[in-house]
């Protein structure tokens, strides 16, 4: 008998939210969303949880400068706080090398994970999830009943190929959809928005490409001094966020 | 003390299950510590007993029989199997520890001894399995 789904709902009973960053395609920039949008509501004084469930390419810990730090033991493992985000990744455990992984080994880690992490109470839990409709996204719905999904995608016609498709289930599994974010426009064009609304999700706004975001990843307060957190702090007030 | 919070998972899990089965009290629970997860048995075993204290329907002192299980690792590209007890001298201390937290990190640090394949299974001895509860209704 599989012990550890029993022990899940406990670790995570006083986090009032859970925001899964999602996108049916990989490289919309979910992970620069997803540390931008724990900077940003940690910025406003809220407890702020970051989980990077990317586990083949996670890369949060790269946008927010996560090098030395390491989980502490205690009843479980405490994550490190980070720019005052609590921050949990599977890179404390694979140093940056290869994640040959499985679907299998996924789920398990993903158990693994949510049983042994001792969040505390948190405001927000926002999860840093991989492209598409796979494991992790299932599991995070099995899991983690009260996850509310924000979408990113970009302009192109072939990433809201597969972001629509997400968008899809989640909207016939009944999750909460926040809404769709386009990322890196370069041009004003209306064809996300239609999308989204034929869908019947809301349509937050646009995050414009940014030459300067390359030389702010890796120092949080750059990153917090960016025109792509400047869009996406007008997007998020559209959502009380 | 990372045993703690799968000590709890354990003690929660069969809760549960004597619950469904409308057992009064719980006597025996079977658990089986895989290899991999290089479990401080000790420690596990005190967390179990103090968690157990405070559990509806009752857990009897000394209800814990821990057991462990040797691990089978199988390369999918060869066929080789072997036992992380084969291996375990060639993890540093830091990939020793990852393990220890989670498994599947195996596949992250170590490779098929025989063809160097990444792509290998656990097929034993993962991890904290509860095997079995016996108890009075």
């Amino acid at each position: 008998m599989e012990p550890r789904t029993s022990v899940i709902e406990k670790r995570l009973k006083n986090i009032k939210r859970i925001i899964a960053v999602a996108s049916g395609k990989g490289g919309v920039g979910k992970s620069l969303v997803a540390s931008s949008l724990a900077l940003h509501l940690a910025h406003k004084g809220f407890k702020v949880g970051l989980l990077d469930l990317d586990l083949y390419g996670p890369s949060s810990h790269i946008i927010l400068g996560v090098k030395k730090e390491f989980p502490t033991e205690e009843k479980g493992i405490i994550p490190p706080m980070v720019h005052g985000i609590s921050f949990m990744s599977i890179v404390y455990f694979t140093e940056e090398k290869p994640s040959p992984f499985r679907g299998v080994d996924i789920s398990n880690i993903i158990l693994e994970l949510l049983a042994i992490t001792q969040w505390g109470s948190l405001d927000f839990l926002i999860i840093d999830m991989p492209p598409g409709i796979g494991d992790e996204t299932l599991d995070v719905i099995r899991y983690m009943k009260k996850s509310e999904f924000l979408v990113v995608t970009t302009p192109s016609k072939v990433a809201m190929g597969a972001v629509s498709k997400l968008l899809t289930i989640l909207i016939e599994l009944k999750k909460p959809v926040l809404g769709v974010i386009e990322n890196m426009t370069m041009k004003d064009a209306s064809f996300i928005e239609e999308e989204a609304k034929k869908l019947k999700v809301g349509y937050l706004g646009k995050i414009h490409f940014d030459e300067a975001l390359e030389e702010a990843i890796g120092n949080a307060d750059r990153l917090a001094k960016t025109q792509v957190m400047e869009d996406l702090t007008k997007i998020l007030r559209k959502v009380n966020l | 003390m990372h045993e703690w919070a799968l000590a709890e998972s354990i003690v929660m899990a069969a809760v549960e299950a004597a619950q469904k089965e409308k057992l009064k009290s719980i006597t025996e629970i079977t658990v089986h510590i895989g290899e991999l997860q290089q479990i401080e048995k000790d420690i596990f075993l005190f967390a179990l007993n103090e968690i157990a204290k405070q559990q509806k329907p009752t857990i009897k002192n000394n209800a814990f029989h821990l057991r462990t299980e040797k691990s089978t690792l199988i390369c999918k590209t060869c066929g080789h199997n072997w036992k992380y007890s084969d291996m375990k001298k060639k993890f540093s201390e830091t990939e020793s520890e990852s393990i220890h937290f989670i498994p599947e990190v195996v596949f992250v640090h170590s490779r098929c001894p025989k063809c160097g394949s990444p792509d290998f299974e656990i097929t034993k001895g993962r991890g904290v399995v509860l095997s079995s509860i016996k108890g009075l209704r």
